[in-house]
């Protein structure tokens, strides 16, 4: 019964055990943070492939097919054929293409969406690394994948793939105001940046105070994975394929890979700011338990993403660019400031829940009619037009 | 462990290697590329005496926030800069923008 | 050799080989992805010297918006033409001189202060810096100026960027 209650514990404590005999104390324990590591990376890549299958799945059934149900027992094995497809085609590279940055791109967007998950906390006690800055730190290592995005874009030497690079740089380093906005927001209800004591903290679920922040992050998350709505990035029908158009073989396969990877990351994180993490009944007692609330809502999360990526159709890069800056930013600013004061001036009363949930009602209501008059005056402006000859027949 | 005197001798020769990026390079980017160099081998001088010599006062990295800021403010107007120079002249040579020199 | 001292010293050799290949290369953009490896060879020095909140700002402004500044503005900048150009200008021997004479003259000059040997204190166990930080930067009595300054700075620059990098009016 004590392998259930801590299973990492136990594993890691024979492993250690096994190498103080042979190593000098620091090697030990450089090792068993190596040993981490592994068990992390892997954890995210091998969930991957479940990630792909799902998506197909729930995808095709939003569109009233079947999806893949040939390879396996409904079609459980048809991300290994994709893989296998993939590995097994010509690695081409373009003829003037710049090597160093045509290669390293891809790397770099994997590891970028790898390096979140060391700062996941999956259970009381199983965390990568429990930094005091983890919210930060996620933000800064989204800055990786822009880069990577850029990278690949440059060094295609390719028009289109530079234009859907500058264009997939834009939006990327746009939304990253308002998702970093709202994360101050759970970061003030707990306290600290810390991913241990934001989950700890959670005792009522910050969705429940903060719920238009949480709809602004997974707003704006959606739109840094490069998702419908906001898949300009690699938009089929107007950029050829963004920028990896010349990207062939297993190094299109690490792109897409690591799209997934980040769409359910950002599910992840939406559980972990939002949705409480790994709490529910029972999870303080056996850490398995907490895992398997954190997945379970993590892909609650994914789900909500796949079924907007099903419904909507894409937005055009103006649209996409004044939603940011002209409604989500200050949107943003305003539940910031809103939750600080609500903060300071109900600290440690108990009416502090249902004062954030009015301001946040508030917020929302105000910003409904001011947007609706604003885009009453646009179309009004848009809609007077001179008169025009009429055309009479000779 | 580590003494005061390799981070020292780290920024100097990260400074030294800056200063040469400024002084030797045609482009103006890589000169301001350089510029970004000396300003954080100074910021690990700021944060490693805040290390060694005083860290129960919070100054040395204070300081060095406003090194991140001041550096982030001048690449984005510098590049402004450069990018406005480009429309006008197709050049940013620096030997070549010199329309004030007799 | 502790583990620490091998780790500061390859991190060291790690951005000062960056940088000096950074200022040597030709290809404005290699030279841009050799300014990030630099950059963050600096945000690990930041961790090995206990100060990781500013190791994650290095990383998220430094990397996450000056370096892709940079590399915009270096592709919206190269032609065919000046691509394959020289890199260093005409000044390019006395720069080496100088610069190797600066550093030399502040190593020196480091070397001849006599706490330059000192060993780290070690920092209480239990004590937040990323806390302490925040209080020094907004209480009255801390650094709550410069920070507003700084604030005035960064909208100064926002604003003037923006003015001298928009398109001219046709017609002009």
């Amino acid at each position: 019964m004590s392998f259930f209650q801590d299973p990492v514990g136990a594993i890691s404590a024979l492993i250690s055990n096994f190498l103080y005999t042979l190593l000098p104390q620091a090697w030990t324990a450089l090792i068993m943070t190596l040993l981490g590591v592994v068990a992390v990376s892997s954890f995210g890549l091998i969930i991957v492939i479940f990630l792909i299958w799902v998506e197909r799945k729930i995808a095709a059934r939003f569109q009233d097919r079947l999806g893949p149900n040939r390879a396996g027992p409904y079609g459980l094995l048809q991300t290994f054929a994709d893989m296998v497809k993939l590995v097994t085609k010509e690695d081409v590279i373009p003829a003037k293409a710049d090597r160093l940055a045509f290669n390293i791109a891809p790397i770099l967007s994997v590891v970028a969406v790898l390096l979140i998950w060391a700062v996941v906390p999956f259970a009381p006690g199983w965390i990568g690394t429990d930094l005091n800055v983890g919210v930060l730190y996620i933000a800064a290592v989204g800055s990786f994948g822009i880069l990577s995005v850029l990278m690949a874009g440059w060094s295609s030497n390719n028009k289109y793939a530079l234009l859907g690079a500058f264009r997939a740089v834009a939006q990327l380093i746009s939304y990253e105001v308002p998702m970093l906005i709202t994360l101050m927001v759970p970061v003030l209800l707990a306290r600290g940046m810390g991913m241990v004591d934001m989950v700890k903290d959670q005792t009522v679920w910050f969705i429940v105070l903060a719920p238009v922040s949480g709809i602004i992050f997974l707003v704006s998350s959606i739109a840094e994975i490069g998702r419908t709505p906001f898949d300009l990035l690699e938009a089929e029908s107007e950029i050829v394929a963004g920028y990896h158009t010349e990207y062939t073989g297993m190094k299109f396969g690490m792109f897409f890979a690591a799209e997934f990877l980040h769409a359910f990351t950002v599910g992840v994180l939406f559980a972990i700011f939002f949705l409480g993490g790994w709490r529910g009944p029972g999870a303080e007692a056996t850490p398995l338990l907490g895992v398997i609330y954190l997945m379970l809502k993590g892909f609650f999360g994914y789900f909500i993403v796949m079924w907007v990526r099903s419904t909507l159709p894409r937005i055009r890069i103006d649209h996409m660019l004044a939603l940011n800056w002209k409604f989500l930013t200050p949107l943003s600013l305003a539940l910031l400031i809103l939750t600080a004061i609500v903060e300071k001036v109900f600290e440690g009363n108990a009416w502090r829940v249902p004062a954030l949930l009015i301001g946040n009602a508030l917020i929302l209501i105000v910003s409904y009619y001011f947007t609706r008059a604003i885009s009453r005056r646009v179309t009004k402006e848009r809609v007077t037009f001179k008169k025009r000859p009429v055309a009479k027949p000779a | 462990m580590i003494p005061l005197s390799w981070y020292l001798y780290l920024s100097a020769g990260l400074f030294g290697i800056g200063l040469y990026g400024v002084l030797a390079r045609k482009n103006a980017i890589a000169i301001l590329m350089g510029v970004e160099l000396m300003l954080n081998a100074v910021n690990i001088n700021i944060v490693a005496f805040w290390r060694y010599l005083t860290p129960q006062n919070m100054s040395g990295q204070a300081f060095a926030v406003m090194v991140f800021a001041v550096a982030a403010a001048e690449v984005a107007v510098g590049l402004a800069l450069v990018i406005s120079i480009y429309r006008r002249r197709k050049t940013v040579d620096a030997n070549e923008i010199n329309l004030m020199k007799w | 050799m502790t583990a620490e001292q091998g780790v500061f010293l390859f991190i060291g050799f790690v951005t000062l080989f960056s940088a000096y290949t950074m200022v040597t290369r030709s290809n404005l953009v290699h030279a841009a992805l050799f300014l990030i490896v630099a950059l963050f060879g600096v945000a690990v020095i930041f961790v090995l010297l206990d100060a990781g909140f500013l190791a994650v700002v290095q990383v998220l402004v430094y990397i996450g918006a000056i370096a892709i500044l940079m590399i915009f503005a270096v592709m919206l900048t190269q032609d065919n033409a000046s691509r394959d150009q020289e890199s260093m200008n005409i000044n390019y021997g006395w720069a080496v001189l100088l610069s190797a004479l600066f550093a030399f003259a502040l190593i020196v000059m480091l070397g001849q202060w006599q706490d330059i040997g000192a060993m780290a204190p070690t920092l209480d166990a239990g004590r937040d810096t990323v806390v302490e930080l925040g209080s020094a930067l907004v209480s009255p009595d801390g650094y709550v100026i410069p920070f507003e300054v700084a604030s005035v700075l960064l909208l100064a620059a926002l604003i003037g960027a923006l003015v001298v990098a928009r398109p001219q009016k046709k017609g002009k």
